[in-house]
């Protein structure tokens, strides 16, 4: 059950993708998700959509697992979908008292439905194929900055580098704790809501304290080995730019531009 | 009569993913009412795997487990009642604990089963003493009891639903020598006593021998014996072929049969060892 959740998952591989600096994809990961949201028009939309497409292709990984991260938010796109169909303006297509569809709605259906889903795949693409430790090193590189501010960066990164690693240990805690009460006879799939909620009591609470128990050991390891944060810390492997990323950049550079012409020449459908 | 028969189950981790892994191929065998099995392999065997199959928290590939005859996954929405009668102590099952008191986490199975209270407070009081644990822990919290102690109140937790059959997956782990030999005579008393099913899972053959009456020999997910004690330890070549010694002491035994010493070698305590020694010496 717990095991079907791809959001987040590394995929191990050597794909053109998989070699790319993480800097450079979390980079660009922001600059896609600013630009496809910039993307007006359906020539810049197609590019955009293309583009991800082709980057998705490059990473070599089965499709069928971005499908399972899209099924997550099927819902949310389908409801955003079809509430976007009824509110826009210009030409009506087709009416029933209140409830009026128009061209303005159609097409504002249409560029939320595939926003929301290339948002979606491209940022799969980066924790697929982002190993977390790689993520949180490039994030602790990107923050940096921010330590002129007083601004604990290193301590943070290795708050999230320790979140993400211990997220599939607490899964698999979970799933064992989870069976363990069941063949004790736990009900968890059926009865009212409250009943579904008290019944999720057992699992919680050794959940929590087993938590607790792994931070702690964790703290006192760290200690042992005489951790002391981030001042004067070397890596073991160090982030580099290399030539893929300076190729990958100047692509989506060109992609950008694209989008920006197309943009001024070529009127907008949306907002 | 058999009170579990599996046939032919095949188990396979995430199936149709990059991750697909075997833990159980082709498995079939047949668990006599009122047997104590063990099942011993090295980790990723598939033993932990196999026990799962037999109370239905996992589903096979492939393959059905029978239980008093009846197929366990026959009618999906009664597998509770399959784990009500088979009882399942998981590896360090003392993280499952979550109650305020002992009492009311080792009555927190015989409450889903539906028991009355007086049932229940009988079920609680005769599982803690079969546990061996003090009265007086009952009503402390779980969490302030000692590590061993957990544990002893883990297993009463599943005891008090008085399974016909009861798996062990290795209770041992962790203990030290001591916790370790008194819990595992009590285990076997619990059988005496109740004349129910029990199957253990461990890795640690001197374990298994000491109080096993038939053993399941488990490599990379495949049955290779299922046998009595005495016989599966004379096939102890094959058994050093899948990296697992019969005891040292049974080892020695047979040296000494082989040596032309006239003694009993289906031996596989020290204590029994020593018996058995001073009876030849003194013929």
């Amino acid at each position: 059950m717990v095991r079907n959740i791809t959001l987040g998952q590394f995929i191990p591989g050597h794909s053109v993708i998989h070699r790319l600096d993480a800097r450079t994809k979390i980079l660009l990961l922001i600059a896609y998700i600013v630009f496809i949201f910039c993307a007006a028009n359906y020539i810049s939309l197609l590019m955009m959509t293309a583009v991800s497409l082709a980057v998705v292709l490059a990473t070599k990984i089965k499709f069928r697992l971005y499908l399972k991260s899209l099924k997550v938010i099927l819902l949310v796109v389908l409801l955003t979908g079809i509430l976007n169909i009824f509110n826009g303006s210009g030409r009506i297509l087709w009416e029933l008292g209140l409830i009026k569809i128009t061209e303005g709605g159609i097409n504002n259906a249409i560029f939320v439905t595939v926003r929301i889903a290339v948002l979606v795949l491209i940022s799969s693409v980066l924790t697929f194929t982002t190993s977390p430790s790689d993520l949180t090193d490039a994030l602790e590189k990107i923050l940096k900055p921010l330590s002129i501010f007083h601004i604990k960066v290193h301590e943070i990164a290795m708050m999230m580098t320790i979140a993400l690693r211990f997220i599939p240990v607490l899964l698999e805690e979970t799933d064992k704790i989870m069976n363990a009460q069941k063949a004790r006879g736990a009900d968890l799939e059926s009865g009212n809501i409250f009943y579904r909620i008290k019944a999720l009591i057992p699992i919680l609470i050794p959940l929590f304290v087993s938590a607790f128990r792994r931070a702690n050991d964790l703290a006192t390891a760290m200690e042992c080995r005489c951790y002391n944060g981030g001042v004067n810390r070397t890596r073991m492997k160090v982030l580099c730019f290399s030539g893929l990323d300076l190729f990958g950049l100047i692509f989506s550079m060109i992609i950008f531009v694209g989008v920006i012409v197309s943009n001024l020449c070529i009127p907008a459908v949306v907002r | 009569m058999s009170i579990i028969k599996v046939e032919k189950l095949t188990l396979v981790y995430g199936q149709g993913t990059s991750f697909e892994k075997t833990a159980l191929n082709d498995v079939s065998f047949e668990i006599q009412s009122g047997d104590f099995v063990g099942v011993i392999g090295h980790t990723g065997s598939g033993k932990s795997t196999l026990v799962q199959l037999l109370n239905g928290l996992l589903k096979p590939t492939d393959g059905k487990v029978f239980l008093d005859g009846k197929d366990i996954w026959a009618n999906p929405k009664k597998i509770r009642n399959v784990r009500f009668k088979v009882g399942m102590v998981f590896q360090y099952p003392e993280y499952q604990l979550f109650e305020e008191t002992v009492y009311k986490d080792i009555a927190f199975g015989p409450k889903n089963m539906g028991m009355t209270e007086e049932e229940t407070d009988q079920k609680v009081r005769s599982a803690a003493e079969f546990a061996g644990l003090q009265s007086d822990h009952l009503y402390k919290s779980p969490f302030d009891l000692s590590g061993g102690e957990k544990r002893r109140a883990a297993i009463a937790g599943v005891i008090a639903m008085d399974p016909d059959v009861l798996i062990l997956d290795e209770p041992t782990a962790g203990l030290d020598p001591l916790g370790r030999d008194v819990l595992l005579s009590q285990i076997r008393n619990y059988h005496n006593m109740r004349k129910n099913t029990i199957v253990l899972v461990s890795h640690s053959m001197e374990d298994v021998a000491r109080i096993c009456d038939k053993i399941l020999v488990m490599d990379h997910g495949n049955k290779k014996m299922f046998d009595t004690t005495e016989n599966v330890f004379l096939r102890a070549e094959e058994l050093e072929s899948i990296g697992l010694r019969i005891p040292q002491i049974t080892k020695i035994m047979h040296m000494l049969k082989q040596n032309g010493v006239n003694i009993n070698a289906n031996i596989f305590t020290v204590e029994q060892a020593f018996n058995e020694i001073i009876n030849y010496l003194g013929t």
